[in-house]
């Protein structure tokens, strides 16, 4: 018997704080929520320098949750954790031929699992546009791993270190659709309860030190968006656009989220979820300005955990309550002690 | 802030009535950004033609009255620019070429050229530093020109001007590299613009259009020197070891 992080995203490199500050989601969104659901209360160094323990009763708690570390410094959290008799995962795996499929799949049966994420190769196009690989899981029980070794929950270091410069072709469109190739076909066709431990379910690129150094000099931006199910045809079109748009991304992943929460700047909303890690390229300015208002027009958002380009006036497009959030902090920091490239940018 | 694709929220253009600081201006809306633009330069119908050709473009616009010969003034001037407010990318896009054989023979000619071509690129590189500092980010793009990297007969007081200037951002550049900041050089060859109207151009000339774009990306990339065309490195290296013997015969 052990115990487990509520919610765990694609890293192991995270804070609690900053998981707090994001109000960051996992695979199991759809049934569990986002982090900050899980945070009973929190200490908060204000801008006068006291602390104050926030429950979720108060407000300024969910000013906190997803606040983009504006309203303090998070010193500790009280969370909520899951109980696990076992630190490996029962995953099931499948290869899905298109976008239309899988979004069939993961509305059906997303809910009988507690885990649940699509990686699509976004190169394809035509008839196999979305063709991705279905991976669900739950924590193993001990039952299940009962004729397994099993070792330490986590490996202490990672097992590949990305060379200190790359060169700018290494992540190109070729390179790309190759890797992409490979990784669909060696996918199963359909493989049930396979036994994986923690990393490789939850933290893959944590394997590789430094693979953001893989992008060369130029780097790579993120791009997370999430639309309402009203907006289901948002995604498909988004899809479509990178795909026609040939801009290579090893890491595109669809996720299905549950409903979203009280804080005013918590991203998650019910709907569908993208991630793409993108290669810095100048065409990527006009690709990534459409693809902003198709998610404004499907009333759907963008991360701002991973944003890094964004203007305040698409923001507050994107954001509802987003005045509520600004409100909120000039009450609480009113001389703007907390500040950040984040907030300078889009005017927080 | 500059943005992870390299788009300003704000744009303080020092000589902004240039055609290349407008071009890069025209370049920015081009690439989806919307940033404020300040346009520093002599009062008159110049500069509000510019401005106007900056509202036209949908940007919002602020006009300075700058003299960049006027270095006294340029310390209170920069500082309300600054105030309350980044700069996030500030380009220093103004200078004079004169009629070089009078430039060299007439002493207030010659005082003049040296004055706006250096000194006052210095006066407002390093206040535009102090900036970059208190901020913690910013990008100053120093316009040079290949006419500095090796001074030549027929436009040396021009050359020597563009030299002294280029050699203090590219260490502005590293002084600023620990604080954020980021300086571009930009070395040019021949340029079509107001400023060579009525010239022979030389070979590898450009228009604004391009200058524009290579300031755009050199500030996306945090490049530190750039030549535009980018071949004019390559020919400009090999200038630069010709014997003086040689050198003067050439048609450059």
């Amino acid at each position: 018997m052990g115990y487990f992080v509520p919610v765990t995203p694609g890293t192991r490199y995270v804070s609690v704080g900053g998981a707090i500050a994001c109000d960051i989601h996992g695979k199991n969104h759809h049934l569990s929520g986002s982090f900050a659901q899980h945070v009973e209360s929190l200490d908060l160094i204000g801008p006068d320098g006291t602390t104050r323990t926030l429950g979720q009763d108060t407000d300024d708690f969910w000013l906190t949750a997803g606040g983009m570390g504006l309203t303090g410094i998070i010193t500790s959290a009280v969370l909520r954790l899951t109980p696990v008799e076992t630190s490996l995962m029962s995953v099931d795996t499948e290869r899905v031929p298109d976008l239309h499929t899988l979004m069939r799949r993961m509305r059906e049966s997303d809910d009988d699992h507690t885990y649940s994420v699509a990686w699509i190769d976004t190169l394809a196009s035509g008839r196999a546009l979305g063709r991705s690989v279905l991976t669900r899981g739950e924590h193993a029980s001990a039952q299940q791993v009962r004729h397994r070794r099993r070792g330490g929950a986590l490996p202490a270091e990672p097992r590949l270190t990305a060379p200190p410069y790359a060169p700018g072709w290494l992540i190109s469109r070729p390179t790309t659709k190759v890797f992409n190739e490979m990784w669909f076909r060696k996918a199963p066709a359909h493989r049930v309860g396979e036994i994986t431990d923690i990393p490789a379910f939850f933290h893959p690129l944590d394997g590789v030190a430094g693979w953001n150094r893989l992008y060369g000099r130029r780097g790579f931006v993120q791009y997370q968006f999430v639309v309402p199910d009203a907006g289901e045809q948002a995604m498909v079109e988004i899809v479509r656009r990178l795909a026609d748009a040939g801009h290579p991304s090893f890491l595109a992943v669809l996720k299905r989220f549950g409903p979203g929460n009280r804080a005013p700047l918590s991203f998650p909303m019910s709907g569908w979820t993208l991630a793409v890690d993108l290669p810095t390229h100048p065409g990527l300015r006009t690709l990534l300005a459409e693809l902003d208002r198709i998610v404004v027009a499907a009333a759907g958002r963008l991360y701002l955990a991973k944003d890094s380009r964004l203007d305040a006036e698409t923001l507050s497009a994107m954001y509802p309550r987003l005045d509520e959030f600004r409100a909120g902090l000039r009450r609480l920091d009113p001389d703007r002690v907390f500040r950040s490239d984040l907030a300078r940018r889009l005017d927080l | 802030m500059i943005n992870a694709l390299g788009q300003p929220q704000s744009l303080f253009l020092l000589g902004g009535t240039s055609d290349i600081a407008l071009a890069v201006v025209d370049r920015y809306v081009a690439i989806g950004a919307r940033p404020l633009v300040i346009l520093a330069a002599r009062p008159g119908p110049r500069r509000e033609a510019a401005a106007q050709r900056v509202r036209d473009a949908g940007l919002e616009v602020e006009t300075v009255d700058f003299d960049a010969d006027d270095v006294e003034s340029h310390p209170g001037l920069i500082a309300d620019v600054a105030k309350g407010r980044d700069l996030d990318v500030s380009v220093v896009a103004f200078g004079v070429l004169g009629d070089e054989e009078s430039a060299w023979q007439d002493h207030a000619e010659a005082v003049r050229h040296a004055r706006i071509n250096y000194l006052a690129p210095v006066s407002v590189g390093v206040l535009l530093g102090e900036v970059v500092r208190r901020q913690g980010h910013g990008a100053i793009v120093a316009l040079s020109s290949v006419a500095g990297e090796r001074v030549r007969r027929s436009n040396f007081v021009y050359g020597s001007g563009k030299a002294g200037m280029d050699g203090f951002y590219l260490g502005l550049g590293e002084a600023l590299r620990d604080h954020g900041g980021h300086v571009a050089v930009i070395r040019p060859g021949f340029v079509h613009t107001k400023m060579t109207e009525g010239r022979a151009p030389a070979p590898l000339s450009v228009s604004p259009e391009q200058v524009a774009e290579a300031v755009v990306e050199a500030v996306a990339d945090r490049r530190e020197l750039t030549w535009v065309p980018g071949a004019m490195r390559i020919v400009m290296s090999g200038l630069r070891h010709v014997p003086r013997k040689v050198f003067r015969r050439l048609p450059v």
